[in-house]
Formats: C-alpha cells, structure tokens, sequence
C-alpha cells in the first residue's frame, strides 16, 4: 500500500488511517463531524497526494484535449485558468471526471482520480496517437487543500510575501505557478480556498506551517459528507463508465458548440438526447427519520430511481442524497430506507454554500 | 486499546450487557464499537414490549459512516430505552458504558448470561482481531451493514465545478 509524504504527520495527529484506492489514508483524526464543522466555520487542511496530476506538453496538446475531453479547452484563454470536464468512453458513459489547467496552448496541468489512475492513463495513452505532444506524471508532487472562511488567509500567511501576493490575485478557479509550487483557487467541500502542489520533500514543512497557522487537519470521511453538502459528484458513485454525463448532473460540462469538435462520446450523447434523456441526478431531503445512503430504491411519482451518494448533513441536520431518478418526476418521492419507505424532498443538488444551507429546511 | 470495563459483559459483537440483579439487563454498544463506527448521527431502538430472540436484530446505529445492526444479546422483552440517545447520538460516542445505553430487556432466561463474554475474553477478542498492526484493519464491525461508502473501495476525489459562473451557484 502506497504511503504519502505526510504518512508520519497523519500518524502523528492521531489519524485513523483506511486503504483507499491503494492507498493508506486518513479517514479522520478523532471525529469526522467535528472535522466537516471545522472547513465549514474556520479552515481544514486535507492531504489529496493520492490523486494524479498528469502535465501535457507540446503543440498538439491543445487540439488533443479538444477530442479527448467533453468539455472544451478553447474556452480558456487566461493562462492558469481552470476547467472540470468529463473524459468519455465511445457510448458516452464517464471514464473520469478532472480539472485541467490552462497554462499555455501547448501547456496544460490535469488531475484526476486516484482510483481510476490506471484506466485514465491507459486511455490517454491510446489517444496520444497522432498528436505532437508527451504525457507526464508527476508522482512527484504532493497535493494539500486547504478549505473554508479562513483558508485563504491562512495559506496567504505561510507564503513569502510576493507569492503570497500571487496566490492572492487568483481570481476563482484559477491557478499559477509559483516556483516550485502550483496553487489553484480550487476545492472539493463549496467553501473557499486553495488546492497546493508542490514537491515532496516541501510536503512536511507546508503541513506544519499550515497547522502552526491554525488550519487542523481534515480526513477524506470529512471530505466525502462535505462534497456531499456542496452537491459535488463523486466519480464511481454518482456517475461511472455506464452513465453518461446527461443523467449524471453533469450536462453543463458538456460544450457541444462548436459543432464541428468531434470529442469523444459526442455522437453517443446526442443519441442519447435525440431520443431523450431518461433519468436525472437530484438532490433528496429525507423528511422523516434515518441516514441515507447510497443504492437506496428511491420509489418517485413516474417510477423507481436510486441513491448515488447519501450521507447525514452535519450542516443541515439531516439526511441528504444524490439519486439518479425518471426525468419526469415531481417535487417529492419515498426512499426505501431497509425497507421503510421514508419521505423526502427533491431538491436541486447543492444543499450547503459557503457554509449555508441553500435548500429550504 | 478501548475502555472495557470489568463489570460487564459482552458480545462478539461488541454489545455490552449490565446485570442489573433484578432479571433486567441494560444493553449498549463498546466503546470499541463506537470507536469503529465514528460519528453517530441517529439510532433506532426497540419497541418497549417487544420481544426478541437471542441475536435478533435489535436496533441500528448509524454513523456518519455507515449503518449498523445491533444483535440482541439476550432474549428477552425490551422494558425501557435511552430516549436520551435519540435527541443526542453523540452520547453513545462520549460515553459508550453510561449516559450512551441504548434499552434495557427483561431476560427470557437468566442462564444466557453465562454465555457471554467477560471483560478479559472480549479484550483477548480484539486482541486477536487487530492482530499485529493494531491501528487499522479491524473493520468487521461496520463491515456488516450496507457499508457502500467504507473508504475502502473505490472512492474518488476530484475537484470543483469547471466554469465558474457557469454553474448553478458555485464558486
């Protein structure tokens, strides 16, 4: 099992740590609820190093994104501009979902999943074909966010004064390059912040200036229930190989203009929306008692559907989910909750922003 | 290594049961067990006068994490439970032996008592279980439930939305 730079810190602040995706992870450091109330009202420091940041070099990265990815990479003109995209298999279904960075047109930065490394590079891999352009991953690189109200300025105390200023200017979703170092105004958890790569040997000494700073570390169980607020999808829960982006609450991440890009999994998705679209990804808020969780039967006015994603919201107080149910499908359903049908609400699939409620309790 | 203490009795899985000398016994789960289970956010519990069977499923404890069933460890008739848990799950993690006890039964059958665990077999229990690397890998407790989102599997992590502005509200 793969360690992280930070292992003996995790150790060291009492980590509980799991296997996740071939990696020995904190899941928390004593309590995850405290931990998720932690990036909700102050600032909360995760280690994502487990995640794969791939650099693409050359002159034919940028028509090469345009048919590997669904979204478009034209679309960004600032360098250190960032965009999430889905990358599609040929009938359309969800090979992973990734941030690239826009640094120059023959320059970009992305990251994916973890758990998906090994199918994402041998898919990029087999696309390289017939492009100018080399692949890189950078294993070695760590990966720290640092999330919620006080993120900011705590990461901004740590940095020499003229990165400081750098990092300070990042209008969100961007990133820049600065030294060593990669910091993007990006995050996982719907609070503000930045996500840092830098080497592995800065790792320890990043962690520890960010913890003398205030910032208490965060496990991924407080990473899941707060993506999960936030109404972020979670790749092979909320959308996977055999869905497509269109049921998956992921259709604005779709450019289909201009017409003529042919990227990956186009003409499976406009099949797929010329015969209509059949299901949808929403947001349920369980009215009655219980937790939900994901697999749930979730039984709607036009049929039956399934939870993706479910957890208990610390911020809400209650049980939420993403589900993926019939299109045609009202304001209310049951879930079947081990078998109790249980009441809940849908909603639009972002419960919790910048540590508020957005959904009517 | 958890609180376990000397007084109790206990299941192989990670019940407690106080004798109460009065044919009742008061039932929760270790500290151990809360330990595993992390953050409880809702219980369910028994009826008062209903009645179940030895290793019935009694009631669920569901964390943060996951949802997990709790084996009655007697038979017997349920004649009281912790209202208190119900309003603030969180005792059960702060004080798993006191103000965190779930019911209490009416033994069937006081002989069954003799069957379970003492303080020491229960510690050599979990002992054995965590084996040499005693920080991890002793999951089988919130193993046994609907576990989908253990950590283990195939869980991702990715980022934000792409454009911003472009997306229902985010950043």
């Amino acid at each position: 099992m793969q360690q992280t730079a930070l292992h003996q810190r995790h150790l060291q602040a009492g980590a509980r740590m799991v296997d996740f995706a071939g990696w020995n992870m904190p899941i928390h450091y004593g309590s995850q609820l405290n931990e998720h109330k932690q990036v909700r009202s102050d600032a909360g420091l995760f280690d994502v190093s487990h995640m794969v940041i791939v650099d693409i070099h050359g002159p034919g990265a940028k028509s090469w994104l345009q048919q590997l990815l669904a979204n478009d990479v034209a679309r960004l003109t600032t360098p250190g501009k960032a965009l999430y995209s889905c990358m599609l298999n040929p009938e359309g279904g969800v090979i992973d979902d990734l941030i690239v960075y826009y640094r120059t047109d023959t320059c970009y930065r992305m990251v994916v999943n973890a758990a998906t490394r090994q199918q994402d590079l041998d898919w990029m891999q087999q696309q390289v074909a017939g492009f100018d352009l080399t692949l890189t991953e950078r294993t070695d690189l760590s990966m720290l966010a640092v999330q919620g109200p006080n993120a900011r300025a705590r990461v901004l105390s740590i940095l020499p004064p003229d990165q400081a200023a750098t990092a300070a200017s990042l209008q969100p979703f961007f990133g820049a390059g600065i030294g060593d170092w990669f910091i993007a105004s990006t995050g996982y958890t719907g609070e503000d912040g930045f996500e840092i790569m830098l080497p592995h040997a800065e790792a320890q000494k990043a962690w520890d200036a960010l913890l003398a700073a205030g910032v208490a570390p965060i496990g991924l169980g407080a990473r899941d229930t707060l993506r999960l607020e936030a109404g972020m999808n979670l790749y092979g829960h909320d959308m996977d190989q055999t869905t497509s982006p269109l049921v998956s609450g992921l259709a604005w991440t779709i450019a289909f203009e201009p017409e003529a890009r042919d990227f990956i999994g186009r003409s499976a998705l406009e099949a797929e929306k010329a015969a209509g679209v059949k299901q949808r990804l929403v947001g349920l808020v369980l009215e009655g008692k219980g937790v939900l969780r994901s697999h749930m039967r979730v039984v709607c006015s036009h049929g039956e559907g399934e939870t993706t994603s479910g957890t208990f919201s610390p911020t809400l107080g209650k049980a939420i989910a993403l589900a993926r149910i019939p299109v045609a499908s009202g304001d209310g359903c049951e879930v079947d909750i081990r078998g109790k049908l249980v009441p809940a609400r849908i909603v639009r699939p972002c419960f919790v922003r910048h540590g508020k409620a957005v959904v009517a309790l | 290594m958890s609180m376990i203490p000397k007084d109790l009795k206990y299941t192989a899985s990670h019940e407690w049961v106080r004798d109460n000398d009065d044919g009742t016994v008061t039932i929760g789960i270790t500290d151990h067990a809360q330990e595993l289970l992390g953050d409880l956010v809702h219980l369910e519990l028994p009826e008062v006068d209903s009645e179940y069977g030895l290793e019935d499923a009694i009631a669920v404890a569901e964390s943060v994490k996951a949802a997990s069933d709790i084996y009655a460890p007697v038979s017997g008739t349920v004649v009281e439970v912790n209202e208190g848990v119900l309003d603030a799950p969180e005792l059960v993690n702060s004080d798993a032996y006191g103000e965190g006890w779930l019911f209490t039964i009416r033994l069937d059958d006081e002989d069954e008592l003799q069957e379970l665990m003492d303080a020491s077999a229960y510690r050599a229990m979990l002992e054995e279980e965590s084996g040499e690397d005693g920080a991890e890998d002793d999951d089988d407790f919130d193993a046994e439930d609907e576990d989908e989102d253990g950590y283990d599997d195939d869980d991702h992590d990715e980022d934000d939305d792409g454009d911003n502005g472009n997306r229902k509200g985010r950043k």
